[in-house]
């Protein structure tokens, strides 16, 4: 399947998750922080520390290590904290 | 109809469905992944199809976020989201039963350091779950550090996702030195063998295993380039002069495992010494709950899986089965419980750490907390307890509820640090849910709940 990162079409499988297909693709991070404008990606890759934060179909604050993808995504970073667009 | 409902699908909430199920119980097992076996039996998420099977009387709800538990006349209602994680597009449940199993695991606990927040570290369990369900490594030059046998089973995975694993720091002695002639309480573990195979994988790629060392510090602008690693006394001060620099692109680090308490909290169950407190059967301190797992204790898979035979088979006794007393599974818990004890003995985490941190080290990923502003809280503010200190500090308010800093800056603070899985809404939903009221599925019979229910056998 097919998904976009940033507008940017990227191959993705079946039951591959967000942080998955970045990873895969040597992306390590997609997200800056509210107050320090850092970057970060993954930290704890099962749903608990809410780091790895991503913008998927216009919706903030989904862990790409929890979602998973879906043909056609539109996967975007996030810079800090965002409104639902 | 006699059901309950199990929160949780790895080895303890598996086998306490199971035995419920053997029973003519009616289960609801509900779980955050798409596949059944937790983080312990991670499944390839590629691959068709589930290893697992369950009985006819089993309905699996995966992809499930459980956000909070209420109690109701004669049980409990459980709330939870149902599709794909943190959408918009999630159907509300909300299920009564008479009877709760909690198995909701735990995960690893991270100790801060000197840039932990740049991309590129992670949890030992995000090198594990990537590896293992996504086939992907986490860095091509990885340092696994930390404490206990978890670290073996990880740096193998990473190796075989194809990553090359530069070393393995443990904090303590080496789990090498026993694994070869386990003596003492360790003597006749069944993990033996399995972290034997993972050792012989490290030494046949020659991979540098340390004893009584850390990864004290991350460097890199953006992105993990390098690490520290240096010596420990026996606690845990780095020694001076021991430092060396290691070029890797990823640190995987894990040091112990923090139980997911908020559901046992909202249930209203008894925490002793950061864990459910549970009776020979299972059974929490709040009627008709029960908790397996790692709730109750870190103990490993095995153990996790007796658990929860044991309280499945309570579970069902509670809502009315003919349920016979599962003695083996019994004996193995309690077995399983001396072998987890000599364990933990083995890997402490010591407060060196405290050390490692610089001034600007951040304490709280989610609100970008640094040492020197926790400290300043906690030194000219009245700090109680984990209340006031996240509200003096800011530490823990942020959207991973104080999961990851929680017990760190209460230690570091010097106060007790369970008040932090005490959370109304167990983990984050949007308001649009959280406004939403969801049908009550098969309400409990509150004149049929009023019969005197019980676990004795």
């Amino acid at each position: 399947m097919r998904v976009r990162f940033d507008g940017v079409e990227v191959e993705a499988h079946e039951g591959q998750t967000v942080a998955g297909v970045l990873l895969a693709k040597g992306i390590r991070s997609w997200r800056t922080t509210r107050g320090g404008d850092r970057p970060r990606g993954l930290f704890c890759g099962i749903g608990v520390c809410f780091d790895c934060l991503v913008n998927v179909n216009g919706v903030p604050d989904v862990r790409a290590c929890q979602r998973v993808v879906a043909e056609g995504d539109d996967i975007r970073t996030q810079a800090g904290a965002e409104l639902p667009s | 109809m006699r059901r309950i409902v199990v929160i949780g699908a790895g080895p303890a909430g598996l086998a306490a469905a199971n035995a419920a199920a053997l029973h003519g119980v009616e289960v609801v097992l509900i779980d955050a992944g798409a596949k059944l076996g937790g983080q312990y039996h991670r499944q390839d998420a590629l691959a068709a199809g589930d290893r697992f099977e369950l009985p006819r009387n089993v309905e699996h709800v995966a992809n499930a976020a459980v956000w909070a538990i209420e109690p109701v006349d004669g049980g409990h209602r459980v709330h939870l989201r149902v599709g794909p994680a943190d959408g918009p597009d999630r159907k509300g449940r909300a299920v009564e039963a008479r009877a709760l199993v909690l198995a909701t695991g735990a995960y690893d606990r991270a100790l801060p350091f000197p840039g932990w927040d740049l991309p590129g570290v992670f949890t030992a369990g995000a090198a594990q779950a990537m590896a293992k369900g996504q086939g992907v490594a986490v860095g091509d030059r990885v340092v696994v550090g930390g404490t206990g046998p978890f670290l073996l089973p990880v740096a193998a995975s990473l190796i075989g996702a194809g990553a090359r694993v530069v070393e393995v720091a443990e904090a303590n002695a080496a789990v090498t030195g026993w694994l070869a002639n386990p003596k003492g309480a360790l003597a006749g573990w069944s993990k033996t063998g399995e972290l034997m195979r993972y050792a012989g994988t490290l030494a046949r790629h020659r991979v540098p295993y340390r004893s009584r060392t850390a990864v004290i510090e991350a460097h890199g602008s953006d992105c993990v380039e390098s690490v520290t690693v240096a010596r420990l006394d026996a606690l845990w001060n780095p020694v001076p002069g021991s430092e060396r620099r290691l070029e890797a692109d990823a640190v995987a680090v894990g040091f112990g495992f923090t139980p997911q308490l908020e559901l046992a909290l909202a249930a209203r169950c008894r925490v002793e010494d950061g864990f459910v407190a549970v009776d020979a059967v299972q059974g929490t301190s709040a009627p008709g709950v029960f908790a397996a797992g790692e709730l109750t204790g870190i103990g490993g898979a095995e153990l996790a899986a007796s658990e929860g035979a044991v309280a499945g088979a309570a579970a069902a006794k509670f809502v009315g089965a003919a349920v016979e007393p599962p003695v083996r599974a019994m004996a193995k818990v309690r077995s399983g419980r001396r072998f987890a004890a000599a364990l933990n003995a083995a890997y402490p985490v010591r407060s060196g750490w405290h050390d490692w941190l610089r001034d600007d080290t951040i304490v709280c990923r989610c609100e970008e907390v640094t040492k020197r502003a926790l400290f300043r809280a906690v030194d000219e503010r009245d700090v109680g307890a984990v209340r006031s200190l996240k509200l003096v500090s800011g530490a823990g308010l942020g959207l991973c509820q104080g999961r990851v800093c929680g017990r760190n800056v209460a230690e570091l603070a010097g106060v007790d640090a369970t008040g932090f899985a005490k959370r109304p809404i167990a983990s984050p939903i949007r308001l649009a849910e959280l406004a939403e009221e969801e049908p009550v599925e098969s309400p409990i019979d509150a004149e049929e709940s009023g019969r005197a229910l019980g676990v004795e056998y």
